[in-house]
């Protein structure tokens, strides 16, 4: 289980439908540098499978899943 | 001795923000509104403007005839804030002292970011872009246009779409369509960020036979070649490349240590207090919150600023939160548009465009001066009974 | 009032900025000097009929409020 100290950016992207979590990961990734892990909190359904989808179609790494109450936690890591 | 609120920005935002605390608090507060041009710009008129729809002239009106007369307005730009101390720094150098501040200094554009972008690109995203544009659309006479976006985050979500189904119009109109080839390049797995509304708008797409590529990052351009290349390793060809440039926060928001990896101040997302300063609120664009950059985010943001450091000036506990609410149109050509509602507690339901809805979005285009920077605060109706 | 009322429009529970919109798109099938009248609930379209009458150049003949229900009187220019 990743820690906090690990994260170097969190998103909480529940509630928030536009421009929604996966975009906000991807302007996170973006924005970042390799070796950050990116933590997005998403209460929309298709994250589940758009999120995982990106990362691997863009090569990086998704590092945790994790269901909560009503919304899922993941953790990516910017690989390149 | 009146409390000290400073705006950085003229925009919707700090416009309608400084309005409010003006309105509400009178002789109680003395606003001042820093902005670098002194001209408010309407920017969903970009638009318009580079398909040839629209005049720029009317997209800009001096700040200081949207502004309550007691409001100050310093046209300036900012080059620094000390929150510890209250003050900021203005580039003539002289120091504005505040009590509370409020930053609404919105987003910047940083084209130079994607390599090939500027030379091989058009983009609708500032005035001078959206008018060179629409001389090479006037010059366009057939072949491969690609939308895309090279930059996340970005303002205004629904815009790419829009202008390719208004683009979509205006090359019928002008009896090009059969020989030109209409592509959205889209950095999700759908036409747009919210599914529901990406639901709607697909089958039109289909219906207009505007194509549609997912998954597509602009990462750089060829422009010799017409070669635009995906950071998920596609790549696509065009004859004419329309792009949604790369955004940042304001430099004064970078170099005063207050802005994160991409220059967005951390704000809270109910109180809109920036992270670690309880006096400085952050509303629109130049926030880090994950929601939109929209003008209509910071519409509904201002009355929640105003409303807490009113609150704070009276010394009484500040109640209002912000609970997410936005609402943009989306046009989709042909005389119909649909609406994107929501908020924090319910997601948008778009209708099925229908004309209303583009009747609407055509009325708050026109409306907007009379309407939105001042405050759209009900006037007493000329009789009322009870 | 030597006008007709042409249109009668129940625009009661729409929210900003659906009133004037439907207002704005029933006013095109008026003739001039006729009369429109709207309902409405949404306090957001006070300001809305006021700056739509004055870009326009229709004329608000009354404007009035009862019980939460905004009521405007244009006419067609």
């Amino acid at each position: 289980m990743t820690t906090t100290a690990d994260i170097t950016r969190s998103i909480d992207a529940r509630g928030m439908p536009c421009p929604g979590p996966l975009m906000s990961l991807i302007g996170a990734i973006r924005e970042g540098t390799v070796g950050d892990m990116i933590e997005v909190l998403s209460s929309d359904e298709g994250s589940r499978t758009d999120i995982p989808a990106w990362v691997s179609k863009a090569g990086h790494e998704l590092v945790e899943v994790a269901e909560d109450e009503g919304f899922a936690h993941f953790v990516i890591k910017k690989v390149r | 001795m009146p409390a000290r609120v400073v705006v950085l920005g003229g925009g919707v935002g700090g416009t309608l923000a400084a309005n409010l605390l003006d309105k509400e608090l009178g002789g109680d507060v003395s606003v001042t509104v820093v902005d670098p041009t002194g001209m408010h710009v309407y920017q969903p008129g970009f638009l318009y403007v580079a398909l040839g729809e629209a005049n720029g002239r009317w997209l800009s009106r001096d700040e200081r005839t949207l502004l309550r007369p007691n409001i100050d307005l310093a046209v300036e730009r900012a080059i620094r804030i000390h929150p510890e101390a209250g003050t900021v720094q203005l580039e003539r150098g002289g120091n504005l002292e505040w009590d509370y501040l409020v930053l609404a200094t919105g987003a910047r554009l940083v084209p130079e970011q994607i390599p090939g972008l500027v030379e091989g690109s058009q983009e609708f995203y500032s005035l001078e872009g959206a008018e060179r544009l629409r001389e090479e659309l006037r010059r366009f006479d057939g072949g491969r246009i690609k939308v895309g976006i090279a930059g996340i985050p970005y303002k205004c979500p629904p815009a790419p779409v829009e202008f390719v189904f208004m683009l979509e119009d205006h090359l019928r109109k002008r009896g090009i369509r059969e020989r030109s080839e209409l592509t959205l390049l889209s950095p999700l797995n759908r036409a747009f960020t919210i599914e529901s509304a990406s639901k709607v708008i697909q089958p039109i797409m289909v219906e207009r036979g505007i194509g549609l590529e997912t998954f597509f990052n602009v990462e750089s351009v060829d422009p010799s070649a017409g070669i635009v290349e995906s950071l998920e390793g596609d790549k696509a060809e065009f004859d004419l490349l329309v792009l949604v440039p790369p955004h940042r926060g304001q430099k004064v928001i970078e170099d005063s240590g207050l802005g994160d990896a991409g220059g967005w101040v951390p704000t809270d997302r109910f109180t809109l207090q920036a992270a670690e300063h309880e006096r400085v609120f952050a509303m629109g664009d130049c926030t880090n919150l994950p929601i939109s950059k929209s003008g209509s985010t910071a519409h509904f943001e201002a009355p929640v600023i105003a409303s807490r450091i009113a609150s704070l000036i009276r010394g009484t506990v500040p109640k209002t939160n912000y609970g997410g609410r936005v609402m943009c149109f989306l046009e989709t050509g042909n005389g119909q548009a649909t609406a994107l509602r929501f908020d924090y507690e319910h997601p948008p339901t778009p209708p099925q465009p229908n004309r209303a809805w583009h009747t609407a979005k055509w009325l708050f285009n026109r409306l907007y001066w009379e309407t939105v920077p001042k405050g759209r605060i009900p006037e007493r109706a000329t009789k009322e009974r009870s | 009032m030597s006008a007709t009322i042409a249109k009668s429009l129940d625009l009661k529970g729409l929210s900003c900025p659906m009133p004037i919109a439907k207002t704005a798109q029933a006013i095109r099938d008026l003739k001039p000097g006729e009369l429109i009248e709207s309902f409405a609930t949404d306090p957001g379209s006070v300001p809305d009929f006021a700056a739509w009458c004055k870009s326009t150049g229709h004329v608000m003949v009354e404007q009035t409020q009862e019980s939460g229900v905004y009521h405007f009187l244009i006419q067609k220019r």
